[in-house]
């Protein structure tokens, strides 16, 4: 095999640079003492005044708490009907309004997210006019909006996967007489369980990062997170903000890697299932 | 098959179908229509589509909002310059993604999965707070000036803020993922005993990359400089944080429209022809999302 030149080694780790500098230098100055946030105060410093700050910020909390519920909401709504979709494009061959679905589920991933709120917003007043439903926007229609572009993505990722495994297992058990509600329970949801729990995280993280569709169909008393962020650093740094983010990584970081450890000893213990089934055949 | 089962199948289509069309589809005709009305001061702030004169209905089409979008050269030099933040952005993405999708895939697989899990980290935090960490290197008084006034690289901080260099800064740094995902997926592919041959040939390494690796690549480079170029066009966190205050992006003139002139016909207006400039753009992505979705492995 020929290894790339140092002129791409070289790219590869100074890209990454690129990648992490900003995330190390919030984390950095989120101890740090003084206001202007970029000046190191190092008589006073480390220090966890910001993170105190943090807790004792009954805004930045009540929309966290906010963006946690749409976010749970919107991410298992979406899996719902993102798994639908998904199973529809990569199982049912060709059917009528397939073009169609295939369309709609990829052009939210790229749409711009100002046209997808506009529109959104304006499909709302709208139905209110027409049928006097949702009354006024707020949580409930962030979470419709959500669900929408997250389900876009969890299609792709179950499509996907599901493209990766033939039939034959579940034609199999249709041939042995399954019902196809039996065949999907014990076979392809099992088989596409992976892809499912990614596409929830995937929504789950989207959801609760969304800014711009958000702050088009949010009403007063829904700030989310994002926005609540947003309208603070619009006109500058603050540093309690360099904290929240610190929070936000870390957790993040956690997570990757207790799945990564979780996904090793999986794959440890099969391969030791693996021999151990290997040994009782001889 | 008997019936249920085709019932089955019509609900599992039938049902993401109608959610989409009802929240996706109907949402952009609706934009469509408003956006041939004029503003009046009502609820809604729009005029209808049908106005009845005594007794008859009558098709009210306006195009004043378009008529507007053209004769004011501010929307005309807001489309340009966002298509051309989104064509510099993209080509910088293409340019430090390349490279460094071929060094993972052309590293042990070991360490190729723990070098696109730092690639993907980034993507998992939040991209606003990403965003956000750019004005505090940035600034004036920010880390980059204080690290270059401390080694007197500089007398003066520089005016990195609010810069169209910071717009590019802050585009290519939150898009990179998306350029690097697509190109590895495709450079990972390729059959290494091409180039071989290649070599084996007498091409040099250079030569052989152009010729060989380059032209397969190309799916990889339409995908992932779609992925980038698209929701650039239309980007409005960075341009709003990071961006000049004296030229607006597209997104930030839609938003403005209709959050602070409260303009619903113009800002849908603006939105039609954002569209317009993307639908060749869009139907080429949807394109090869298709042929990377259905062509089984």
């Amino acid at each position: 095999m020929r290894s790339p030149g140092l002129f791409a080694r070289c790219m590869l780790v100074l890209g990454l640079i690129f990648l992490y500098v900003p995330i190390i230098s919030m984390i950095v100055f989120s101890f740090n003492n003084s206001r202007l946030v970029t000046v190191w105060d190092a008589p006073h410093s480390p220090t966890l005044k910001w993170y105190v700050a943090l807790l004792h910020n009954g805004q930045i909390l009540g929309a966290a708490w906010l963006s946690i519920r749409i976010a749970l909401i919107a991410a298992t709504g979406a899996v719902v009907l993102g798994t639908l979709a998904g199973m529809a494009l990569a199982r049912f061959g060709t059917f009528r309004g397939r073009t169609l679905l295939a369309g709609m589920t990829t052009a939210p991933i790229v749409m711009p997210e100002v046209i997808t709120g506009l529109s959104l917003l304006l499909m709302f007043v709208a139905m209110a006019q027409l049928i006097g439903w949702p009354k006024g926007v707020g949580a409930v229609t962030i979470t419709l909006a959500h669900i929408t572009f997250c389900m876009a993505y969890v299609t792709v990722v179950v499509q996907s996967r599901l493209v990766g495994f033939d039939e034959s297992l579940e034609e199999a058990a249709m041939d042995l007489g399954a019902r196809p509600l039996k065949v999907f329970w014990r076979i392809t949801l099992p088989l596409i369980l992976p892809a499912i729990a990614s596409g929830w995280l995937l929504a789950f993280t989207l959801s609760w990062d969304d800014l711009v569709i958000t702050q088009f169909v949010a009403g007063p008393g829904s700030s989310t997170l994002p926005m609540v962020i947003f309208s603070k650093v619009r006109f500058g740094v603050t540093p309690d903000v360099n904290a929240l983010a610190t929070i936000m990584v870390m957790l993040v970081a956690t997570g990757i890697a207790i799945s990564t450890v979780w996904m090793r000893y999986r794959e440890q213990r099969r391969a030791r299932d693996l021999q151990l089934a290997a040994a009782a055949n001889l | 098959m008997h019936l249920s089962h085709a019932g089955g199948r019509r609900l599992v289509a039938g049902i993401p179908t109608l959610w989409l069309l009802l929240l996706f589809l109907v949402p952009f005709l609706i934009v469509f229509r408003i956006s041939f009305s004029e503003v009046r001061l009502a609820i809604p702030p729009y005029t209808p589509l049908i106005a009845w004169h005594h007794g008859s209905p009558s098709l009210e089409v306006h195009w004043s909002a378009y008529r507007f979008l053209f004769t004011d050269s501010l929307y005309l030099s807001s489309y340009l310059y966002s298509l051309k933040v989104a064509a510099v952005s993209t080509l910088c993405c293409l340019l430090i993604g390349y490279p460094m999708a071929y060094t993972i895939a052309r590293a042990t697989p070991s360490s190729r999965s723990v070098l696109l899990m730092l690639i993907v980290l980034p993507f998992w935090t939040s991209f606003l707070l990403r965003v956000y960490a750019w004005i505090g290197l940035l600034k004036n008084n920010g880390v980059i000036n204080n690290v270059l006034l401390s080694l007197h690289v500089i007398q003066q901080p520089l005016a990195l803020l609010q810069t169209d260099f910071a717009v590019y800064i802050g585009i290519v740094y939150s898009y990179l993922p998306f350029m690097i995902l697509p190109l590895y997926a495709n450079l990972e592919k390729h059959d290494l005993a091409l180039l071989e041959a290649a070599a084996d040939l007498g091409a040099r390494p250079f030569t052989a990359f152009l010729r060989v690796t380059l032209p397969q690549s190309l799916p990889g480079i339409l995908a992932g400089s779609l992925l980038v170029f698209i929701p650039a066009v239309g980007e409005y966190v960075i341009p709003t944080l990071l961006g000049r205050t004296d030229q607006l992006m597209i997104g930030r003139v839609l938003s403005d429209e209709f959050f602070e002139n409260r303009d619903w016909p113009v800002a849908s207006a603006v939105a039609i022809v954002i569209l317009l400039l993307l639908v060749v753009p869009i139907m080429l992505f949807q394109r090869a999302q298709r042929r990377e979705l259905e062509s089984a492995p």
